[in-house]
């Protein structure tokens, strides 16, 4: 049997090797952070971390993640939020909400390579991952001020629009 | 708010005694001070919300209309669901649950906000009492009772109990809008925290005891019927449980994982019987419609004056034929609903916009009193008009979780979601339009043909068998401009698509149609499309003032160089909306949509950060519809299946949106507007009108996508 690290534990998955690791997290491991959209790798809701890469749980088979580092929003920060996830809240990004979690993991990968992207950059990163609610503007405006946070040590950010 | 709150604990739940520890809303003993309200001794302020929360801010903004007369503290303020079944064994003393045609705020702004002021009287006068003081000398804030003159204090939490046995006062007066404190505040949304960090907050992520995951097939051919399955072939699969038809409309799998449901699903031999539908394409349903257009049995909506006489006797007559596609909604959470039913009674775990509807649609599927039905709401993964009358898949969930004695998890693929949806009418429009010699615009004349939403899904509500819904966007209460001679018909022509309400319903194709054909006659008559508006806006004040906003603010008639402008007004749930689109057209036809300048006139607005996003959100969700929204028919089957062949908008494809208030107030009118839908309509006649400008291409079907917008001779 496969062995895998979810979220830093290291787990002997009961399902079948062929199950996607998006169906393992949510009805075997209870991490239900995580969300069916397509199953067909067109949406990105599903998107968590294997190896510091954001990938489409939906498609990638616990098989084929031997020894792989697995990383859901649920483990997103080891302690209290994320940056990304603060500037989630700060700047009220999400609207229904099903579609952040894998907005959130694809754009802290971004981040991770990427610390200062161009919009271009954003939209290149980002433009896998649908939202039906239309919190693009917010999700780009959250990515930046994280961008700006973390390359800029004097923290000039702008005040929070919501009160 | 509480990590992961949503199940509450119901006294006749069958999971409260199985231990089951899902979500904080624990099962309190305040009494309450008015049905909407619950202080306990903390302060904490627990207020009921009957209509749902979809994306679009119902948590925070109805709250805030109670809070804002009760005169608490908004960070002691707890949002909490009505629960369905009370609501129905009290006689609706939270009201109408249904949360559509942005109904929320306009519709409950004045119970909620008179709930909240009784609720300060019943605290004012018990505090009055203890300080044997006469009440006017007290005063209410910020969850405190001042005695004025004294200083003396009580907080809420210390008198609520006392003050909750008091009798509720009949007449109370409302704040001035000019004495609010948090309505036209951007307070914070209560449900973000939870979005961010993935709690288990939706109706999918419920995980129960035992529980089955089912996957289902429906018949792929619209109308069809279930002939027959072989349950043999997958039953040795791992963890398949059970095969079940539903009634003949679909076949179920349950196993111990959804993706084991899935594989079983998907080997699983099925027979259909294709019905009356096999025959159905979009070419059948197209020429029936055409043929509609010509019919005399139009349904007549809005007549001014004899439309006949003057088209007969105008110098020139512009005439254009219109159409616009089935659309599906595709919620970002697919369909889904868990079951239980046990022992005559069934508990339902639920995205809904209409928590009374999915509880009365699961009681008659299963044949049991509405008293026997538990509706657990939870926040939707997007509704858009998918999740509110159409209640199939609760009823279907219902009929698989009866079969078994476990509880059930249905939810659907993506692809299930896409051809089984109760979609957005296609609708021909044929409309025709005169002008007399000194270019006065003197009759107009409009025939729309498509299937019934309501003669499927409301009939109730039709008038002597007839959907006057269908001409939305043409009618007195939703249509400004004035034209001496007018009249709009329907020509109702059913079918087996299902159809329903998709967010802005029947304004969204009717404003295509009215806002395009307006853009025709101002260019046939040589003039600018903003001010040919403004003249037929004599009568609409209310509508001008909207106008003039737009075109302010988006700068129109004076875009930047390769920038074209295009302009479109609707008005709708008793809002005005105008947009104007700044776009570009490459050498190749390629469109690009660089921005959308929106103002909005809503009467008063509530939250103004969750009204920039609803526009936001109105954008793209139209947006996506435009350049690639299309559902097509062929011998009865959806020929789309999931967001490859049915696109939605992306990142990368997302216009500067900018969003303006014109904010009224009760200067027309005296209901409020709404928010969620207003923003829908406009959107794909200010692209198609801008498309124009840019190419002298017309759009008179959609999607884009299917329009060479520049023509291969060039």
């Amino acid at each position: 049997m496969t062995d895998i690290t979810v979220n830093g534990i290291p787990r002997h998955p009961e399902s079948a090797g062929e199950t996607p690791l998006l169906w393992y997290l949510r009805d075997e491991l209870g991490l239900t952070g995580t969300r069916f959209g397509c199953g067909a790798g067109l949406c990105g809701c599903c998107t968590v971390h294997v190896d510091g890469k954001a990938i489409r749980s939906c498609l990638k088979r616990i098989k084929d993640l031997g020894g792989s580092n697995v990383t859901t929003i649920e483990q997103l920060s080891a302690n209290g939020l994320h940056p990304l996830q603060q500037a989630w809240i700060d700047l009220e990004v999400p609207q229904c909400g099903y579609c952040q979690s894998g907005q959130i993991m694809q754009a802290a990968v971004l981040l991770s390579e990427n610390p200062d992207p161009s919009d271009a950059d954003i939209d290149a990163a980002m433009s896998g991952n649908i939202c039906r609610c239309g919190t693009y503007p917010r999700i780009r405006a959250a990515i930046k001020r994280v961008a700006k946070m973390q390359t800029n040590s004097s923290a000039d950010i702008a005040p929070n629009r919501p009160e | 708010m509480a990590a992961g709150l949503t199940v509450s604990i119901h006294p006749l739940s069958t999971l409260a005694a199985a231990g089951n520890t899902q979500i904080g809303g624990n099962e309190d003993f305040t009494p309450e001070i008015t049905a909407w309200i619950k202080i306990e001794p903390d302060d904490t302020t627990i207020i009921l919300v009957a209509r749902s929360e979809m994306g679009q801010g119902n948590f925070t903004t109805l709250p805030m209309l109670v809070a804002e007369e009760l005169e608490c503290a908004w960070h002691f303020v707890r949002p909490r669901y009505v629960d369905a079944n009370e609501n129905i064994q009290r006689g609706h003393a939270w009201g109408d649950m249904v949360t559509a045609a942005s109904i929320s705020i306009r519709g409950s702004q004045s119970y909620l906000r008179q709930a909240g002021a009784q609720a300060r009287h019943m605290l004012i006068a018990e505090a009055a009492e203890r300080w044997q003081v006469p009440q006017d000398e007290c005063a209410a804030r910020d969850s405190v009772v001042t005695h004025v003159p004294t200083g003396r204090t009580l907080r809420y939490g210390e008198i609520a109990e006392a003050a909750a046995h008091r009798p509720i006062p009949a007449n109370v007066r409302l704040k001035r809008p000019e004495d609010w404190r948090l309505i036209g505040r951007s307070i914070r949304r209560v449900d973000i925290r939870d979005k961010a960090v993935g709690n288990p907050i939706y109706a999918s992520d419920v995980r129960l005891p035992d529980m089955l995951f089912a996957s289902v097939s429906a018949c792929p051919i619209l109308g069809g019927r279930l002939k027959s399955f072989d349950a043999s072939q997958v039953m040795g699969m791992p963890g398949v449980r059970h095969v079940v038809a539903v009634e003949d409309t679909a076949v179920a799998v349950l196993a111990d994982s959804w993706w084991q449901a899935k594989q079983a699903r998907d080997a699983l031999p099925i027979i259909w019987d294709s019905g009356a539908g096999k025959g159905l394409s979009t070419q059948t349903i197209r020429d029936t419609y055409t043929h509609g257009l010509d019919a005399d049995d139009a349904a007549i909506g809005r007549k001014i004056g004899d439309v006949n006489k003057a088209l007969s006797q105008a110098v020139f007559v512009v005439h254009a034929d219109y159409e616009a596609p089935y659309l599906a909604h595709t919620t970002m959470e697919p369909q889904t609903c868990t079951v239980h039913v046990r022992d005559g009674s069934a508990e339902v775990w639920a995205p809904t916009q209409n928590g009374e509807g999915t509880l009365l649609n699961v009681a008659k599927a299963l044949g049991i009193p509405s008293s026997k039905v538990i509706v657990h709401k939870h926040h939707l993964g997007g509704g858009f008009g998918r999740r509110g009358l159409a209640q199939d898949w609760a009823r279907m969930a219902a009929n698989i979780a009866k079969q078994v004695e476990k509880p059930v998890k249905m939810i659907w693929t993506r692809e299930e979601d896409v051809q089984h949806d109760y979609y957005r009418p296609m609708v021909l429009a044929r409309q025709s339009a005169g002008f007399d010699a000194a270019g006065n615009l003197v009759g107009w004349k409009a025939r729309v043909c498509g299937s019934s939403i309501l003669m499927g899904l409301s009939p109730d509500r039709l008038k002597d068998g007839q959907d006057l819904e269908m001409c939305n966007a043409f009618l007195d209460e939703d249509m400004a401009y004035y034209v001496p001679n007018f009249e709009v018909g329907y020509v109702m022509r059913n079918n087996p698509v299902p159809v329903g309400f998709w967010r802005g319903v029947n304004h969204s194709q009717n404003g295509y149609f009215r806002e395009c054909f307006v853009d025709e006659l101002a260019h046939a008559g040589h003039q600018d499309p903003y001010l040919f508006r403004r003249n037929l806006l004599s009568k609409g004040p209310r509508s001008l003032a909207v106008l003039d906003e737009v075109a302010k603010r988006a700068n129109w008639g004076r875009p930047a160089k390769g920038i074209f402008q295009g302009i479109a007004l609707v008005e709708c749930y008793n809002s005005v909306t105008a947009q104007v689109v700044d776009i570009s057209v490459d050498d190749t036809g390629q469109l690009t949509v660089h921005r959308v300048v929106c103002a909005i006139d809503a009467g008063y607005i509530v939250n103004p950060s969750i009204v920039e996003a609803q526009m936001q959100g109105a954008v793209v969700y139209a947006l996506g519809a435009v350049l690639y929204g299309e559902i097509t028919l062929q011998d009865g089957k959806v020929q789309q299946s999931n967001f490859h062949d049915y696109r939605a908008l992306r990142m990368n494809e997302m216009p500067q949106v900018e969003t303006y208030f014109v904010s009224s107030g009760d200067k027309y009118s005296k209901d409020w507007g709404g928010v969620g839908e207003p923003g829908t309509p406009p959107l794909a006649p200010a692209v198609c009108n801008a498309v124009f400008a840019a190419t002298g291409k017309r759009i008179r079907s959609l999607p884009l996508a299917n329009q060479q917008l520049i023509s291969s001779d060039d």
